[in-house]
């Protein structure tokens, strides 16, 4: 007899989901001025989770001017007044974290075993973090009063929605900052969750604003002329064409683009290890990450030894309910990202690169996607170019140090990369080499808001977390 | 690393090339092992699940004692329980063995005749190991010819650590052939003295060169025993040995699990790691003693709904 799991599914009734919900405007929650709603499913049931308000460019104009309202008291007041506030939203954001975790797998698609062991804790780790720096900015190494910027707007994505959230508005209000945010479309829940905290927290009315929408609220949130700061996270496409809007203006940017993360891998590598970070680098929820390390460059020499490992290793992983504790492999987050891993895959096979997928049974309803990696994959495929944001793992060979760096910063894209080594100066003559905004050894997809996280070329420029991250916020 | 059997019968043809060899496994990163340990802990094993895991656990127990206390009375309690762990209910299975010092093998032999479960003893100089090769051989041979069926050898730490990787290598050889063909060998490493991963899994490798038909952690007698984390590097190397060799070696952590929730994780690791071919007592064994009053708990509470206490459960 095999050892069968049972299914351990987390409780959906801790987490009460309303019917609709409207914009969160100057502390309020208020229908969107033309009336317009849009649905937000489940992506593991295709189960419509609940009517949302869409925010249009009259939505906008009103969440500026009560950010611009709010900014005049935020911003005078003494650092660890605010300080004060942002602890006690990471403490509401503890207490509340069972809730938010199901809530984000639920809207989300991604394991409840994420959510509730590594998207939560940082969310509450960013807030605690930047509190403690709200007093202190005067010692942050910009000047010796450095002053916010004003209104920021915000757009995040929808592969880490809260997470994202603390990364912009855990720095924003820590500086004195007010905030318009405009999650994405196919996750606002628990930004207006959040919205619901702010007001529990008793944070001033019009600090924190949540517009739910589209591409083209955000366009018009961008494009608005009493904005100060954009801060952007998602694709390269979208960030180059947030570019252009600001360009020419006085606002401050930061964007948090693709990328194309190489994973490397030298033969003196602990390879079970190894194995493990390469998983957790491309499949950690389901690939959908801007730092993945899509790109394992494995030296030639343990090619087939690492790669049947791999292959047991995927083997186990389990697919299916994300609200099962047991669950590795949640659902993708929409039925238009399915389609472009989908047709990137397609393209893959085409081209000639060899197609390997876990055996795993694919759920009738929701949006799926089986583990999958390809060898015999060189520069020249578009695997290794484009971004596909999904389970998806290109594999390259290198045969020396120098031609795996070549290979690593061969890319558009520079936003993280792995070296796999138990030798040291290998460890930092390679990083050294290296264009990627994060580098981590032996391990992969690490994160702590102490540390600044941000690409070159077209993964972004600007830094999120620690100390660097504040910098973006302050007048400098 | 050789991929063939053949190339590794030449591995101890000398100490530097055994030396070569171990040194040329693949190395360890401490956190990553752990962090996968852990995360492979936080499976939520439930009902019917758990149910399995808990009979399964309980056949895989080394019911043990190793006090210098021992008597024959004390065995013979041993005995009965592993024979029939809940006297109350029939259908809980037999424990895999019971271990004993080897003066208390006849007597455990005595205990369990007629049954299903097997006698283990560990021979040679237990735990510290520290005696000349001749009385740990003497010590092995008298088990045997008691009747033990499986023998427990610690490795001299002391040789190893120095590096005298061909005495440690030659000493496991000689007591595997002084338990001939009737005993199973069970190499002991004692984890916890040999302080790093890439120690673990030299010794691992060390042991299923020289013929341990299994590798175990620890005696129990030291501060740190079986943990997940040396268990899970154990039974990677369990994996890559039979891959590379075709020779199934089993894995015993022993000492301090003694819940079954701990037990259940174990479980978990064996069967995301070597897989369930590793999933019986003939391969996966528990070094334990009050493990199985939790395990027999648990299994009294998924029969009935209620937890007894430990008043309903057999204190031998």
């Amino acid at each position: 007899m095999a050892f069968e799991y049972a299914p351990a599914p987390e409780s959906r009734s801790i987490v009460d989901i309303a019917p609709s919900y409207g914009l969160f405007i100057d502390g309020e929650f208020v229908e969107a001025a033309d009336g317009k709603v849009f649905k937000t499913v489940s992506p593991s049931t295709e189960e419509v989770l609940s009517e949302v308000a869409q925010a249009g460019t009259a939505d906008v104009d009103r969440a500026v001017k009560a950010a611009r309202k709010a900014f005049e008291k935020w911003s005078a007041l003494p650092g660890s007044e605010r300080a004060k506030y942002l602890f006690r939203i990471a403490r509401i954001i503890q207490e509340r974290a069972r809730e938010l975790a199901v809530l984000e797998t639920l809207d989300n698609g991604k394991p409840i075993k994420e959510t509730r062991d590594a998207d939560l804790p940082l969310v509450a780790a960013h807030f605690f973090y930047y509190a403690g720096w709200a007093d202190k900015l005067e010692h942050a190494g910009f000047g010796a009063a450095p002053r916010p910027l004003g209104v920021a707007g915000q757009v995040i994505p929808w592969n880490f929605p809260l997470l994202m959230l603390a990364w912009k508005i855990a720095p924003a209000l820590a500086t004195g900052n007010t905030v318009v945010l405009k999650p994405a479309e196919t996750t606002p829940l628990s930004a207006l969750f959040f919205a619901d905290i702010c007001r529990q927290a008793g944070l001033p009315k019009g600090v924190v604003n949540i517009l739910p929408g589209y591409g083209d609220t955000g366009a018009s949130l961008v494009a608005h002329p009493d904005v100060n700061k954009v801060a952007f996270t998602g694709s390269t496409a979208v960030g180059k064409e947030i570019a252009k809007t600001v360009a020419g203006t006085r606002k401050k940017l930061t964007l948090e683009l693709g990328g194309k993360g190489a994973n490397i891998v030298f033969d003196d590598a602990p390879i079970d290890q190894a194995v493990e970070g390469i998983v957790n680098g491309i499949f950690f929820n389901q690939g959908q990450v801007c730092c993945a390390g899509s790109r394992l460059l494995v030296q030639e020499s343990i090619q087939d030894e690492l790669l049947a490992s791999l292959k047991r290793r995927l083997s186990t992983l389990r697919l299916g309910d994300p609200l099962d504790k047991n669950t590795d492999i949640g659902a993708i987050n929409s039925a238009e990202q399915l389609s472009r891993i989908t047709s990137l895959v397609e393209q893959g096979e085409a081209e000639g690169a060899e197609r390997w997928s876990a055996p795993c049974d694919i759920p009738s309803s929701g949006y799926w996607f089986a583990p999958t990696l390809f060898t015999n994959v060189t520069q020249a495929h578009t695997v290794a170019r484009d971004e596909i944001f999904g389970p998806v793992l290109s594999v390259l060979t290198f045969r020396t140090p120098d031609e795996a760096v070549a290979k690593a910063n061969n890319t558009p894209y520079g936003l993280s990369a792995g070296i796999w080594t138990e030798k040291g100066s290998r460890i930092l003559a390679v990083a050294n080499k290296l264009r990627a905004g994060v580098i981590w050894s032996n391990t992969f997809n690490k994160f702590d808001p102490t540390s600044p996280f941000g690409g070159y070329k077209e993964s972004g420029f600007g830094r999120e977390g620690g100390r660097h991250g504040l910098e973006a916020y302050l007048d400098v | 690393m050789p991929t063939t059997a053949h190339t590794l019968t030449d591995v101890a043809a000398s100490e530097s090339t055994l030396r070569r060899f171990l040194h040329g496994l693949p190395g360890v990163d401490a956190v990553g092992l752990e962090a996968r340990a852990a995360s492979l802990g936080t499976r939520s094993i439930k009902t019917t699940a758990k149910a399995y895991a808990i009979d399964l656990a309980i056949s895989m127990v080394d019911l043990t004692t190793l006090e210098g206390a021992d008597t024959p009375g004390k065995i013979r309690a041993l005995g009965a329980k592993a024979v029939r762990p809940d006297p109350t209910d029939r259908t809980a299975p037999a424990t895999a063995a019971v271990c004993v010092y080897p003066d208390m093998v006849p007597a455990a032999k005595a205990a369990v005749a007629g049954s299903t479960v097997k006698v283990a003893s560990v021979a040679t100089a237990f735990p510290a190991g520290r005696a000349p090769i001749a009385v740990k051989l003497a010590d092995v041979r008298e088990a045997v010819a008691a009747g033990a069926d499986e023998i427990d050898m610690v490795i001299d730490r002391g040789a190893f650590l120095a590096g005298n990787y061909m005495k440690v290598y030659d000493e496991i050889v000689a007591v595997k052939e002084a338990c001939g063909a009737s005993a199973r060998l069970k190499v002991i490493f004692e984890t916890g003295e040999l302080s790093t991963y890439d120690n673990i899994r030299r010794a691992s490798w060390l042991g299923m060169l020289a013929g341990a038909d299994f590798i175990k952690t620890s005696t129990g007698k030291v501060a740190v025993n079986a943990t997940p984390a040396n268990t899970l590097l154990m039974l990677e190397a369990v994996r890559d040995f039979r891959l590379q060799t075709g020779i199934q070696v089993g894995v015993k952590p022993a000492g301090g699990i003694r819940t079954s929730k701990d037990a259940i994780k174990f479980l978990v690791l064996v069967n995301e790691t070597a897989g369930e071919d590793w999933l019986h007592n003939h391969w996966f064994r528990f070094g334990a003693s009050s493990l199985l009053n939790d395990l027999l708990m648990q299994r009294q509470k998924l029969a009935t709904g209620r937890y007894s206490g430990p008043d309903y459960v057999t204190v031998d």
